[in-house]
């Protein structure tokens, strides 16, 4: 360093000073908000310890929105995983031309950003009771959509959206893991006399398992934490856990603001639960992407 | 027999892709019952709601842009030119919003920045702008945060440092001058990212009553038939254009890095 080397202590005191705006911003903004939440869902009224809140989160009401969110989320990240999968890997263990990847990366990181309000109105467009497929098919082809038990504003609807940016996460986040099969591996394994089946089998998935499982736990908290599309495709009635937060937000539904707090804090949990899963996961499988 | 099935699990993709938007050109075009006509976008773009509150979350785009830069460039240039100890723990600290749904964050700030509390932002619009757009900041920081770190990644930061001291630059010199046109290329892709996360974004606004895109938006799909696929066409089209942005950039970037 070209300066003058003070003590080590006051050395290192003026480094981490350096740190303050963005320690004070994260502790105001992020830290704090999170814990008011967190303390909240863990007191009473008056400020004392208690666990009713978290106990009180055991009506039927709050525990089935919780289960028609882990199961949307499952069913999302399933899908989005499976669909992302077969389309990466077409992409990119198929021979087929460097445009087309390109073209679907790029097309992957515009698609997971378009969530949100617009995206349920696309959807709305299309497989809406008047939308451009519905139409079409009966009109065409004599199929009522609506009599055959699809209705887009309902659980299964709201599984067909969602696929629209999980399928694109999943296809930017299996990419590299794709990538870092390594030809050798796979001649190793034909030389040897394995089927494509068995190489799938016994050498590529489980390669990849920690990937695609890490790439599942965060397409599960990006579909668990998500609101807008939902609300907007559904309005306030769907009973999924955000939209229950909203709506408690909004007016406190459940008439006791720390059981809103204990909610939000179930929400957490869960995230974090399954963000920690991805994270533990991901550092697992870049063992073997170096 | 690969390619043919390559082919086909790609062809069965980008029919469930292009389906809504399709759809939703087309119905944005259908409200004129002679045929097709923009008459919806017309309506759209007079508006005057619709004015205010793209304006609004332009703005606060914009906004949340430089605030983000202002917080990030800086924090990340010293975590790598004097504090690499504190790099997990500040990486652990930017991806907390991925893990933090949005909601439950609002939630913590309308309950901790209430009118009865010792910081009352929620009491004023200015107060309440401001605590949206660190709201954003904060939505954005992983993204912002990542982008940055990997731009000071391809530059030597300690070496640019000392000459820029022994030169006699001072920090903010050697911040504006040296490290941020040497990260520009990064800090576009997360600025632009930044741009197509809060223009349309929902939650937030709409719990702390801003009159942003996302929430009118939202406020007119309930109401109206035609005008929200345009909308929809219209966010679309901004998103592209933001993807398209960070694409050029990095091209260019790699353009100046042959040259080099």
């Amino acid at each position: 360093m070209p300066e003058p080397r003070p003590g080590p202590l006051s050395r290192l005191n003026l480094n981490w000073l350096g740190l303050l705006p963005f320690a004070l911003f994260a502790l105001l903004f992020l830290i704090l908000p999170t814990m008011k939440i967190v303390v909240g869902a863990f007191q009473t009224p008056d400020g004392n310890f208690t666990l009713d809140n978290i106990y009180g989160l055991n009506t039927e009401s709050i525990v089935s929105s919780y289960w028609v969110s882990i199961q949307l989320s499952l069913i999302t990240a399933f899908l989005g995983c499976l669909i992302g999968f077969a389309m990466a890997a077409a992409v990119i263990l198929g021979k087929l031309p460097g445009k087309v990847r390109s073209g679907l990366m790029t097309f992957s990181g515009v698609a997971s950003n378009f969530a949100g309000v617009p995206l349920a109105f696309a959807f709305l467009a299309t497989l809406g009771p008047v939308g451009l497929v519905t139409i079409w098919l009966r009109n065409e082809f004599g199929i009522n959509l609506r009599a055959m038990g699809f209705n887009l504003l309902s659980f299964w609807g709201l599984v067909v959206v969602y696929l629209f940016f999980q399928i694109p996460l999943m296809i930017l986040m299996i990419a590299p893991a794709l990538d870092g099969l390594k030809r050798e591996w796979r001649e190793a394994a034909e030389i040897l006399g394995a089927s494509a089946s068995q190489y799938w089998r016994m050498v590529a998935l489980p390669i990849l398992f920690p990937a695609l499982l890490g790439t599942f736990a965060l397409l599960f908290a990006n579909s668990f934490g998500a609101i807008a599309t939902a609300f907007a495709l559904t309005g306030p009635q769907l009973n999924i856990v955000p939209i229950k937060l909203y709506a408690q937000i909004r007016g406190d539904v459940l008439g006791n603001p720390h059981l809103g707090y204990a909610l939000a804090f179930g929400m957490i949990v869960i995230t974090a639960l399954a963000n920690g899963l991805y994270i533990w996961l991901r550092v697992r499988s870049e063992r073997w992407l170096k | 027999m690969t390619r043919l099935l390559a082919w086909s699990a790609l062809l069965l993709g980008c029919v469930f892709f292009a389906l809504p938007l399709v759809g939703m050109t087309e119905f944005s075009m259908r409200m004129l019952r002679e045929g097709y006509s923009f008459e919806a976008y017309r309506v759209v773009l007079v508006d005057e709601r619709f004015q205010l509150t793209f304006s609004y979350s332009v703005l606060m785009a914009l906004a949340t842009i430089v605030v983000g830069m202002v917080l990030v460039v800086p924090t990340a240039y010293w975590v790598r030119l004097r504090l690499p100890a504190a790099r997990p723990w500040i990486e652990f600290i930017t991806l907390l919003p991925l893990v933090i749904p949005a909601i439950v964050i609002v939630f913590g700030y309308i309950r901790l920045y209430n009118t009865s509390s010792w910081l009352p932002l929620t009491g004023s619009t200015t107060g309440t702008n401001i605590l949206l757009m660190f709201g954003y900041v904060t939505l954005s920081l992983p993204y912002m945060y990542r982008a940055v770190d990997t731009g000071l990644r391809t530059i030597d930061v300690a070496t640019l440092t000392e000459a820029a001291l022994s030169l006699g630059a001072g920090w903010v010199t050697i911040l504006t001058r040296v490290i941020l046109p040497n990260v520009l290329v990064a800090v576009l892709s997360g600025a632009f990212l930044t741009f197509a996360i809060v223009i349309g974004e929902f939650t937030m606004a709409a719990l702390l009553d801003r009159p942003a895109f996302g929430p009118f938006m939202q406020l007119l799909g309930a109401n109206r038939a035609y005008e929200p696929a345009a909308l929809a066409v219209i966010a679309f089209g901004i998103t592209w254009a933001c993807m398209a942005l960070i694409q050029l950039a990095t091209r260019f970037s790699k353009h100046i890095q042959v040259q080099r």
